[in-house]
């Protein structure tokens, strides 16, 4: 414990960055991945396409990302830009396949009789859709913030300062408890995120929790 | 080098890009988002590292020794490769920069033949870009080198690079880049007449040397871990390394009353002085800020 | 200067097809490590999955744990276990690391695609007189076999993308030339590598695609198109089998 005793303030000033370098992307990622994921459930045609090239994009490893998105883009290696911008395509290559499948998720029979009293589309998505596929949206934001608050330590090797900053440092320098801290670290902080998440739905979407109750209620899959 | 007309070329990833540098363009706004560098007053002085703990350190060296002479500094440390750093120090991202003489020289002027200490000093003074100057150089370095084990030297009768010529079964363990580097395999064949097998071991070449994965292991010559595991470094005769003395690159419009602090720090820093400030983040697990303390302490820089 | 015209010129100069560090070997090496945490976390996930999804039992506690597996960085575990295990077993360790990064995704893929099988189905077994084994193997397994094909196809997609990262373990892999890259400049060789994971990737993915086609067994298949209700919550276990590198 001596090392993390002596060295309190550098591990919360890199929780404090981590924190902060990790919520623009999850909010962009979910901004960008609402029209993405309306095309792909909307439009058959589309959907294959759309689905199939956000799943290409979370295969590209983040390290080459991190690495090739500076000279593509034109913005210095040092800029938070660079993985900021890497961040947020993994969480919409996440982010979109679940706003499709939310959507789907919706009952078509509810959607219908919100047309019948007559809801625009444009309204109906909004008041009706949106809200009805808020708890599969919430699965999938979740994971997406656990990702971000993951891979932003692989930025470290770009330069950009994380908790991943632990992890070289500590390797170089033989230190198991410093490497060990960023590990305990990164997970809090994905923790914290996820807890938030939760609470956020939780406020927002009341409804959930009464149908969780239900006993006739179809059994529920793995939210994590 | 590459520039944003290849944005279009990546047609799959182009409209999702597009849509997250608009935003991210937007949210800069961001009031959390710290103040890009240019804002910050003219005469506070930004300082990078490497991604290099021993390299921070001395960056930790200037930091606090400039602070002391009542200039305003900001630490941008840690900023990986030379690849991402150059190019920040170039566009004035960054003013003060802790380097090494051999390996900078040969970033900016791979043909270079220089390897003495002074030659390489001269001609990396040649090849500063305009706008950045090289500062004096250090006597203290920290280059690569060649080590094997005690043992392991003991048995084959090496004492410099040239005696590993005919021993068999040689696997040079170091950076996966060392493959390429032309004091790599290559280098060992043509200047020493030394066959080797290569392993990239990076940041593991001193454990991966003592467990015998590898057997011969180029290890930076700042590295306590030389000292503290009994390794014998082969010496280098024929000048196959370039001399990598430390040397502050900076800014050329560095104040002088800034240059002057500098000079004096890397004056007062000696190759045994840097490897004790090593050993004291390595193994007493200081921090940076502490070792800069107390050697600036020591060194009359401080109080 | 284009670079991936560059890439492509990496890809197909034939100096980088033969030697010890050649393309067609770190290929090898990639799948080697892919393969083998793969089973490793395929034979751990699958019959814990089973048994959380036909007993009911423990399912809070896998979530909860897989949850916090997922956040587990990587990165920073394949240093941590170097350092702790030792760089003469930084293979293990590295497979290991990635076990748990696959795991998650199998489990949940294992266990959801007992759970979404109709109960009725599995009350019509038992009053057939099946023993528990038999409703397992014969009923289970087989309707739960594309859920967990889905679980076991975004577990692989991971592990082929992050298996780059062992190169800062110094075990190869189409990682080494991204990492070797970078000191280097070698930004053709970076993008190269770069595609050859994702090409990787995508072949991994068409193959499961296919598997998860076939593994719908014969009966089902027929009657699909009518059953409105199932579809969907499938497609939603999918969706939270996505998760972490």
């Amino acid at each position: 414990m001596t090392w993390v005793l002596n060295n309190l303030g550098l591990i919360i000033e890199l929780t404090l960055v981590h924190i902060r370098l990790s919520i623009l992307p999850i909010m962009l990622g979910f901004v960008i991945a609402i029209p993405l994921g309306w095309v792909a459930y909307r439009y058959r045609l589309t959907r294959g396409l759309i689905l199939t090239l956000v799943g290409l994009l979370y295969t590209i490893p983040s390290l080459a990302l991190f690495v090739i998105l500076p000279p593509l883009l034109g913005i210095g290696f040092l800029s938070e830009a660079n993985v900021l911008i890497a961040l947020t395509i993994y969480a919409v290559a996440i982010m979109a396949r679940s706003v499709a499948e939310a959507l789907q998720s919706v009952d078509p029979d509810v959607r219908q009789a919100a047309t019948a009293v007559g809801y625009s589309s444009w309204s109906r998505f909004w008041t009706v859709d949106f809200p009805l596929a808020g708890p599969v949206l919430l699965a999938g934001l979740r994971v997406v913030a656990v990702s971000t608050v993951s891979l932003l330590t692989v930025g470290i090797v770009v330069g950009v300062q994380s908790l991943g900053y632990l992890f070289t440092n500590g390797f170089q320098r033989g230190i198991v408890e410093e490497v060990l801290a960023g590990v305990v670290m990164t997970v809090i902080v994905a923790l914290l995120f996820d807890g938030a998440l939760v609470l956020l739905g939780r406020a927002l979407m009341p409804w959930t929790r009464a149908a969780r109750a239900l006993p006739a209620s179809p059994p529920r899959v793995a939210m994590a | 080098m590459f520039t944003a007309r290849n944005k279009g070329r990546f047609a799959m990833t182009a409209a999702v890009v597009g849509a997250s540098l608009a935003l991210a363009g937007c949210a800069s706004g961001d009031p959390l988002a710290p103040e890009p560098d240019t804002d910050a007053p003219a005469e506070t002085i930004v300082i990078g590292s490497q991604a290099y703990y021993s390299n921070e350190i001395i960056a930790e060296l200037y930091a606090q020794a400039l602070e002391a002479g009542g200039f305003e500094v900001e630490r941008n440390f840690q900023i990986g490769q030379r690849d991402a750093y150059i190019p920040a120090l170039e566009a004035g991202e960054v003013d003060l920069f802790p380097e090494y003489t051999g390996n900078l020289l040969q970033f900016w002027s791979p043909e270079t033949t220089a390897t003495q200490s002074d030659e390489v000093y001269a001609e990396l003074l040649t090849v500063v870009p305009e706008g950045l100057q090289a500062l004096d150089q250090s006597p203290a370095t920290d280059q690569d080198s060649y080590n094997v084990t005690a043992e392991f030297a003991e048995a084959n009768g090496l004492e410099t690079i040239a005696d590993l010529a005919g021993v068999e079964g040689l696997i040079l363990g170091g950076a996966p880049e060392l493959e390429e580097r032309p004091y790599g395999p290559s280098g060992l064949q043509s200047v020493y007449g030394v066959t080797v097998a290569f392993q990239a071991t990076g940041d593991t070449t001193v454990e991966s040397l003592l467990e015998g994965i590898v057997n011969v292991a180029n290890v930076f010559s700042a590295d306590p871990r030389i000292g503290q595991n009994g390794l014998v470094t082969l010496a280098d005769p024929e000048g196959l390394f370039l001399a990598s003395n430390v040397v502050p690159i900076a800014s050329a419009d560095l104040p002088q009353e800034a240059v002057d602090i500098i000079n004096a720090v890397s004056a007062a820093l000696t190759p045994e002085g840097l490897v004790a400030l090593n050993v004291q983040s390595t193994v007493d697990q200081l921090s940076s800020a502490e070792i800069a303390t107390q050697w600036l302490t020591e060194n009359g820089f401080l109080g | 200067m284009n670079l991936f015209v560059d890439a492509w010129l990496w890809l197909v100069d034939p100096v980088n097809w033969q030697g010890s560090g050649s393309i067609p070997v770190r290929i090898g090496e990639h799948l080697f490590y892919t393969g083998l945490a793969m089973l490793g976390a395929a034979l751990v996930a699958i019959p814990l999955g089973w048994l959380i999804g036909h007993t009911g039992r423990g399912r809070e506690l896998a979530v909860g744990i897989s949850g916090a597996a997922r956040a587990l960085p990587t990165f920073g575990l394949l240093f941590l276990f170097v350092m702790l295990i030792g760089v003469t077993l930084r293979g293990p360790s590295t497979v290991f690391v990635l076990m748990l990064l696959a795991i998650p995704p199998i489990l949940a893929g294992a266990y959801a695609g007992l759970e979404v099988i109709d109960r009725r189905t599995i009350d019509a077994a038992r009053s057939m007189g099946m023993t528990e084994w038999q409703i397992l193997w014969k009923v289970e397994v087989p309707l739960g076999l594309p859920l967990l094909i889905g679980g076991l196809r975004s577990a692989t997609l991971q592990v082929v993308a992050t298996v780059t990262l062992a190169a800062y373990v110094n075990l190869g892999g189409l990682g080494y030339d991204i990492v070797q890259g970078i000191q280097l400049r070698s930004y053709d060789q970076m993008l190269g590598a770069a595609i050859l994971v994702i090409l990787l990737a995508l072949l991994f993915d068409a193959l499961f695609a296919v598997l998860e086609r076939y593994a719908v067994p014969r009966g089902v298949r027929a009657g699909r198109d009518t059953d409105v209700r199932t579809t969907p919550t499938g497609r939603r276990a999918t969706a939270e089998l996505t998760a972490t590198t």
